[in-house]
């Protein structure tokens, strides 16, 4: 839709009662949604933020007295610091490694002149729809040898079918004439693919990676049942075991260390929360945008 | 008759032979692509072969390869085990419920979203609704147990002031699945209205503009030309909610399964299959378990792809 023609559509809504009455019922309706998605969060900030207050008020979102000690305990949580830096090796392997992956499958796929192009889309697209489940999945990769090592976490996915369709998608609706000249230069797919195609397909790639690295810093089966060790197991699963399961000798490892009676476990247990997502929040707001430009091209073909 | 046979044939091997000397023609896709074939077989193929341990008792000092076969006695003994139905019972249960109350919600938000004119506030309301969608169901889960807490959580906290009893969302029966339904709307309602809020964007303006000519209001326009303009992409979702019927939220169900006294209304095939294959070890028994979910999957998937392609053209191949 273009810009003036949706000024006209604009100008030309009739600003009868009943219009009137809806759109304010609307505007309402979406305040009142953003703050149905926000609350939760905010009331856990509160929590985390009240150990200094003796009588938490549900209610209330910001505390009589803000007290960071629940932060304190947490950031000085040996497995929560383990945690914290396993996440990050595997966001920062899995992201590249992924990325490179997706891309040469995509582009050969991508390629009419591929041979058995599509013999080879079905192979892959089969999975999509029909798995091994659970059991031989683990049998697998226990079999490789892979447990208790960060390869079990980056290799089982390191192809997302989904993902990798959504690039060959972008990837054949560029035009085929860009490569042409450097065809004609003598230029081969790989250097084609590296030096024209990567380059015009950034949005892409940038959403495709992002996508990647939240799934990545989210993921937390895969460690529970391929991890044993806790010094190697990612934050989500530390979190888990804090406050979900309550295990104590996580939680209190740093009893004792100061003067903090006053820290409740929940006090804890919303601050460990916090600790794990306020790097999503960060980094929300300046990437969403791209999160949503793969959604729509990967709609394109449905 | 036999002479055409064999040129056939010779035909048919010549352009086998091409076909592979494509691969040579055009050896750098082959290179890239190769590490893909492997990644499928061992990691997608591989276990697609092992669900043969649903047909064997599984010993560990056997493998996949050496344990004995023993027919379908694992099905035999699932579909004979009362726990199995009233979990195949829970999870369809816990998928009808979010195909009637979860599928509508983001087309009904999509449409709101779409009859919003101030650009600056819409596209705010969008990205704080995408927000829970970037969080982990373990970090959901802590923060409704929290959240919906007797002692602490706010709802309970209005129903003390009403002067009602607090309500344990989470250890009570008769709110779980309500609950399950509710976090995952509320999770999933806003990234999942983009993808009809990016084809409301393509349907042609010149139509509203011409059913303004003809007097129609918003609410006739939104029901004549933006319900219809989203039909497409509203059948294949539908498809693939029909198609993931079966499946229910691992992530979502198990680090909301906390209190045992919810177990009879929410524990679900998936969680059902992790309890018995990787907590009792039961390996034989947890593969017939998946295997069985992984059948319906797909003969779901088949069906619901046939049936709108007999409705419309709209089917995903």
């Amino acid at each position: 839709m273009s810009k003036d023609m949706k000024i006209k559509r604009k100008n030309k809504i009739k600003h009868s009662i009943p219009s009137l009455i809806f759109d304010s019922m609307n505007y309402l309706f979406m305040i009142i949604f953003c703050v149905t998605c926000l609350y939760p969060f905010l009331f856990l900030v509160s929590m985390s933020l009240s150990a200094g207050t003796s009588n938490f008020a549900s209610l209330r979102l910001i505390p009589e007295v803000i007290d960071f000690s629940a932060y304190r305990r947490v950031l000085s949580n040996e497995f929560m610091v383990s945690g914290f830096i396993n996440t990050v090796i595997r966001v920062g392997i899995a992201v590249p490694l992924v990325m490179l992956a997706i891309v040469f499958t995509a582009y050969p796929l991508s390629k009419k002149y591929f041979p058995h192009r599509g013999f080879w889309t079905g192979f892959i697209v089969f999975t999509m729809f029909f798995s091994g489940g659970l059991i031989p999945s683990y049998l697998v990769i226990r079999g490789l040898g892979l447990l208790d090592s960060i390869w079990a976490l980056i290799l089982p996915g390191l192809i997302p079918a989904y993902n990798m369709i959504i690039v060959r998608n972008y990837f054949m609706s560029l035009s085929p004439d860009l490569e042409e000249s450097a065809r004609i230069d003598g230029a081969n797919d790989f250097t084609i693919l590296i030096r024209i195609i990567l380059p015009i397909s950034a949005p892409i790639i940038a959403t495709v990676s992002l996508w990647t690295a939240v799934g990545h810093w989210n993921a937390w089966f895969d460690s529970m049942i391929y991890i044993q060790k806790a010094s190697k197991q990612v934050l989500q699963v530390v979190l888990r075991r804090i406050v979900l399961e309550g295990t104590q000798e996580m939680m209190d490892l740093n009893t004792g260390m100061d003067d903090m009676a006053s820290i409740s476990p929940d006090n804890i247990k919303a601050a460990t929360i916090m600790v794990a997502t306020i790097p999503i929040l960060l980094v929300y707001p300046f990437v969403q945008k791209y999160f949503v430009k793969g959604i729509m091209v990967g709609s394109l073909k449905g | 008759m036999k002479v055409n046979a064999a040129k056939n044939l010779a035909q048919t091997k010549k352009r086998r032979e091409n076909q592979f000397h494509l691969y040579w023609k055009h050896k750098y896709l082959t290179l890239m692509f190769i590490p893909a074939i492997i990644y499928f077989l061992v990691f997608k193929y591989a276990p697609i072969y092992g669900i043969q341990i649903a047909f064997k008792s599984y010993r560990f000092k056997d493998g996949i390869f050496g344990s004995p076969w023993i027919g379908l006695e694992n099905f035999r003994h699932l579909f004979g085990v009362k726990s199995f139905w009233q979990v195949f019972g829970n999870t369809l249960i816990i998928s009808m419920y979010n195909l009637i109350f979860g599928f509508p919600a983001p087309i009904i938000l999509a449409l709101l979203l779409n009859e919003i004119t101030h650009q600056r506030f819409k596209k705010t309301v969008q990205t704080i609704s995408y927000l829970p969608h970037f969080v982990s169901w373990v970090v959901l889960g802590g923060l409704f147990v929290q959240f919906l807490s007797p002692s602490l959580g706010p709802i309970n906290a209005i129903l003390k002031a009403l002067g009602r009893d607090p309500i344990f969302f989470l250890a009570d029966p008769k709110w779980f699945r309500t609950v399950l339904v509710l976090t995952s709307i509320w999770k999933g309602v806003g990234w999942r209205s983009i993808i009809y809020l990016a084809s409301l964007s393509g349907i042609n303006p010149e139509l509203y503009e011409a059913a303004e000519v003809d007097g129609a209001n918003r609410f006739k326009k939104m029901l004549h030309i933006t319900l219809p303009g989203l039909t497409p992409v509203i059948t294949i979702m539908l498809i693939f909610a029909v198609g993931g019927l079966i499946h229910d939220n691992f992530d979502q169900i198990y680090n909301l399964l906390i209190s045992p006294t919810v177990y009879q209304v929410g524990d679900v095939l998936s969680t059902y299959t992790y309890r018995m294959g990787l907590v009792k070890m039961e390996y034989s028994f947890a593969t017939a378990v998946g295997l069985f979910t992984n059948i319906i999957s797909f003969i779901l998937i088949l069906m619901t792809n046939t049936i709108t392609k007999r409705i419309n053209e709209y089917g995903i191949w």
